[in-house]
């Protein structure tokens, strides 16, 4: 019925990781805006080129380094054009021309070409078995060569050429590093760290050649061997070149557009004609070029910005840090760490460990930071060098890093709950520590695997994969577990909540064990974490058919008092609507006095609390309250607790309903009920809230007009308002909408689940739409609460004071007088 | 030589629960596995001393209802990664009959 719209185009020259990030950011902004097509000239969806290395080091597979799979192009619309190179913008038509001639236009251009290796130009770098390292056919041409080859030559001892060669050798190839210089990855490192960086390749077989020049590359059909600047030769029948890449901009620059070492970009990422944006290594900003991601997503999502017509955000360019990609090797560089006169340096450097830091300091603030063989530190560092704080009060112990600085403990743990939330952890995609803990406790995020869906942390080069991963144990504390897919009830099973809820009623098992048995429990009689559960779930399934297990209670519920430190208990008859009499206060008070109660207090519930009882005196002392007509106040329970309420129309001058009155009357209904959590009720007469109504997990505040009903507040551990649900004219609807509302609580809520954190996880509209709306549905849910009402009923005091019921819990079992 | 001393029928200890049995050096949680083997145990959790025996019983442990700490019932060991341990003492059940030899040494503390 919707008119189709025509959607301006947009085409992407380039198919890899910075044109593809631009698109999913502008996708996140603006979903609709364009028909978008990608031209790519290799035949894949978008990989992770960064793990090219490990795939070449045969520790990941294609497979896995996939980022966006073709079905990911179609689910979002997008027309992939893999394996089609584009070779001419036409500027004045608004049109990009494939290979094979095909005309494309567009409305908007982004070129994301990346850049080519730059392979040397020594004669015979043509022949076969001459490579670069950029692209899957590449890694392909290597893995192909150590199968039927044995000797390898790396040009270049930078990152790339290290992790090539490091490939290779576990590949079983020999590996001779050739470099120009005599220091390793002299960008990033300094002497010292090379030096180390070097040492502990050679340990692991691999051989250098350094200094030294490449002066022309042997072979006739095929490469045989590679001779330098001093006449030496060796023998190869792979050589990879990795001496550096060349930003790929021929096809902007014969279309005219401005171009130095790379195409020319403003800090709104646009190129020198307007309809055309360029991001990635193929672009220059600023006079600087860059060839690592975390600079190209940040550029990707100011572009996503302005093609999301939302221009605002500017590029202002980026500050690196490097980690190399060897496994087993820990290093790490940031900043600039060349010695000069205005600089001072901390240097750190324990042998024994293989343990270098050096920390360059300029004005008192951190420039640079070189760390070799303990980087757990880095992007501490770098995070103060990105701040430019001013880090002369830690000078002393700056080198020792966060753990040491009594900001954080002392394992790898601690310091990164030392670290702030701004702590960048995620260098490639410019993740920060606060990033990642808000995503894992708002999306429940429990593997690796969600974190990284979610944040894009660590799903990049995954050098921060440690991090990240300590991360989520800090935050989930104890909850963390290696990979699960959904969040396992407990350690006893693979099932969820969810899962073991839905059989349950599906095979209707009825009992503990039937459905451990029937849904493969890996203990014998479970835990003390899903033995309540379960007792809970078959409790609330099947009223009045299923037994309560009292040996899959805990404590509290199974003494219906509440354990204190000392082991002794605290007692809370019921007060309804926190209403008392003089007679009840009078049995309160000689019980207290007649059991040698020490502490008499009220509560925040409006109840009145006997601490200290010993456990044998429960029974004797629930009779007592029993006689003067109290029953149990259920403090113990995860099922209603207290309803608060204030004293309304009756009493005050403000009051617009009788609030206390249809408090007792809610507790009257709900008291014994059993539920996932505990619940709390408050009536406010009024919207002045004298019930604090609105933090509890029902609340209601009356108005003139009626009764407006609140939930899922909370004002414990956490603090939050409730939501409004609805407004209704009498006492009977306002009963009757909590009364469901508990019920579908009781029935979807996960144990131990506040009534706030299911409806964050279940949505609000969800709820309201089956409480609210849907009118026969909540007539359903009520009637179910009151079946299940008829069996919960009993006061369990009086079943244990004067029937006997658990007579054997309340005794001891023998009294011994030892000699 | 162990002093055996009989304390009691099996069947008023609930199974996967557990029965006090007073001392004058403190109470002895005797618990009951689903199996019916039968184990005792100082009421002390090594944490921070709960009463053991108030804990919910799960094949051969038993776990602390103040602070969640998990106890082995044969040995009194917490279970990693908490740490501690409690006193056992040999408890044993012959035709339906719990007996008990109370270690002085547990006895005492
Ligand atoms: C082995 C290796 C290891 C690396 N390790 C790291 C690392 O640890 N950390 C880090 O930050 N960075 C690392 N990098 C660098 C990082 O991969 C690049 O910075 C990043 O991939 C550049 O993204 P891009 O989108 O600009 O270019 P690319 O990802 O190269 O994408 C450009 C795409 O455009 C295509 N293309 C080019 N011209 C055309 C055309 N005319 N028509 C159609 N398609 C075209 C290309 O085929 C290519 O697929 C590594 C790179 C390699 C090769
Ligand atoms: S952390 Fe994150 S960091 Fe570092 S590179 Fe990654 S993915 Fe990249
Ligand atoms: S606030 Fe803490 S200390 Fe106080 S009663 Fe509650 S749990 Fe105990
Ligand atoms: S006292 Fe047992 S866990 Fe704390």
């Amino acid at each position: 019925m919707l008119d189709k719209v025509i959607k301006q185009k947009l085409v992407v020259i380039g198919n890899g990781m910075a044109g593809i990030r631009t698109v999913e950011a502008l996708l996140e902004r603006a979903p609709d805006l364009y028909d978008i097509t990608v031209f790519g000239s290799e035949p894949y969806g978008n990989y992770n080129r960064i793990l090219l290395s490990p795939v070449l080091a045969g520790e990941k597979t294609v497979d896995d380094i996939m980022l966006n799979t073709v079905d990911w192009y179609e689910d979002n619309n997008i027309t992939l054009r893999k394996g089609e190179t584009i070779s001419m913008i036409d500027r004045r038509t608004c049109e990009v021309v494939t290979e094979a001639g095909e005309r494309v236009p567009y409305d908007r251009l982004l070129i994301a070409t990346g850049s080519n290796p730059i392979m040397l130009p020594l004669p015979g770098k043509d022949l076969p078995g001459v490579i670069g390292f950029r692209d899957i056919y590449d890694v392909d041409r290597m893995i192909k060569a150590s199968t039927d080859y044995r000797n390898a030559v790396v040009i270049g001892g930078g990152l790339l050429g290290l992790e090539a060669a490091n490939g290779l050798m576990k590949r079983g190839m020999n590996v001779t590093v050739v470099h120009l210089l005599d220091t390793l990855m002299e960008r990033q490192l300094d002497p010292v760290a090379g030096g180390l960086l070097r040492k502990s390749l050679e340990e692991r077989g691999m051989v250098f050649k350094m200094p030294a020049q490449t002066q022309a590359i042997l072979g006739e059909d095929r490469v045989t061997g590679v001779r330098f600047g001093d006449g030496t030769e060796l023998p190869a029948d792979l050589v990879v070149m990795a001496v550096g890449i060349r930003p790929n901009f021929e096809l902007a620059k014969k279309a005219g557009l401005y171009c130095e070492r790379g195409i020319v970009v403003s800090d709104t990422m646009q190129t020198y004609d307007g309809r055309i944006y360029a991001v990635g290594e193929c672009v220059q900003h600023r006079r600087q070029t860059y060839g690592l991601v975390a600079p190209l997503f940040d550029q990707a999502k100011v572009c996503a910005n302005h093609l999301a017509m939302k221009g605002f955000a500017t590029y202002d360019g980026s500050v690196t840090s490097t980690k190399l990609k060897v496994t087993g090797i820990d290093l790490f560089s940031a900043g600039d760490f060349a010695p000069g006169p205005d600089k001072e340096e901390i240097v750190l450097q324990d042998a024994n460990r293989g343990v270098y830091k050096r920390i360059i300091l300029k004005d008192k603030k951190i420039v640079g930071a070189v760390l070799y063989g303990d980087t757990i530190d880095g992007p501490w560092y770098f995070q103060h060098l990105r701040d430019g704080t001013d880090v002369s009060h830690m000078r002393e112990r700056l080198v020792f890093g966060a753990a040491n600085l009594g900001d954080g403990g002392v394992s790898g743990q601690n310091s990164v709950a030392a670290m702030s939330d701004e702590t960048e952890i995620c260098g490639c995609n410019g993740v920060c520590k606060g990033a990642i803990v808000k995503a894992i406790s708002e999306k429940k995020l429990f593997t690796l695997d969600d974190v990284r869906a979610h944040t894009k942390a660590s799903s990049s080069c995954g050098s921060c994969t440690g991090l990240v991963e300590q991360v989520l144990a800090f935050t989930l504390g104890g909850d963390y577990s290696a990979a699960p897919k959904v969040k396992p009830l407990c350690k006893c099973t693979d099932h969820s909540h969810d899962d073991v809820r839905r059989v349950i009623v599906e095979q209707q098992l009825k009992t503990i064990p039937a459905v451990m048995r029937f849904m493969e429990w890996k203990t014998l009689n479970g835990c003390h974490s899903c033995r309540p559960a379960l007792n809970y779930y078959l409790l609330a399934t099947w009223p009045g058919e299923y037994r309560d297990d009292q040996q899959s209670r805990f404590i509290n519920e199974r003494v219906h008092a509440n354990i204190q430190k000392d082991g002794t208990y605290s007692v809370v008859p019921r007060m309804w609507g926190g209403v008392t009499t003089p007679s009840e206060l009078r049995a309160i008070a000689d019980v207290a006095e007649k059991f040698n109660i020490p502490t008499v207090k009220v509560t925040g519930g409006q109840r009145i609390d006997l601490l200290g009882v010993k456990k044998e005196d429960l029974p004797a002392v629930w009779a007592d309250l029993n006689d003067a007509g109290m029953v149990s106040g259920h403090a113990y329970a995860k099922g209603l607790r207290t309803v608060k309420t204030c004293v309304g129309s009756e009493w005050c001058r403000f009051g617009t309903q009788d609030s206390t009155g249809l408090g007792v009357k809610l507790e009257k209904f709900m008291w014994g009920s059993w539920t996932p959590a505990k619940v709390k009720l408050g009536v406010s007469g009024c919207p002045r809230n004298c019930a604090e109504a609105t933090c509890k997990d029902v609340g209601v505040v009356c108005v003139d007009s009626g009764y407006e009903i609140h939930f899922a507040g909370a004002a414990g551990l956490h603090i939050k308002g409730t939501e409004f649900l609805t407004k209704v004219e009498t006492e009977d609807e306002c009963l009757e909408v909590i009364v469901a509302l508990t019920q579908l609580y009781r029935e979807e809520g996960w144990y131990l689940e506040r009534m706030y954190k299911w409806c964050d996880r279940v949505g609000l509209e969800q709820i309201r739409k089956r409480v609210v709306d849907d009118v026969a549905n909540r007539k359903a849910l009520f009637a179910r609460f009151a079946y299940s009402q008829q069996f919960a009923q009993t006061d369990p005091w009086a079943e244990r004071a004067s029937h006997g019921v658990d007579r054997n819990e309340f005794a001891p079992l023998a009294e011994l007088e030892l000699a | 030589m162990t002093q055996w001393i009989e304390i009691g029928a099996l069947a008023d200890i609930p199974r996967l629960g557990s029965r006090v049995v007073r001392t004058p050096g403190g109470n002895i949680a005797v618990f009951r596995t689903e199996s019916d083997e039968v184990f005792a145990l100082d009421d002390r959790c090594p944490h921070k001393g709960g009463p053991l025996s108030q804990g919910i019983v799960h094949n051969k442990r038993v776990t602390c209802p103040l602070h969640n700490f998990v106890i082995e019932l044969a040995s009194g060991q917490a279970v990693a990664p908490d740490e501690g341990c409690t006193h056992t003492h040999p408890a044993k059940v012959e035709n339906g009959i719990v007996w008990l030899s109370v270690r002085q040494a547990a006895a005492v503390s």
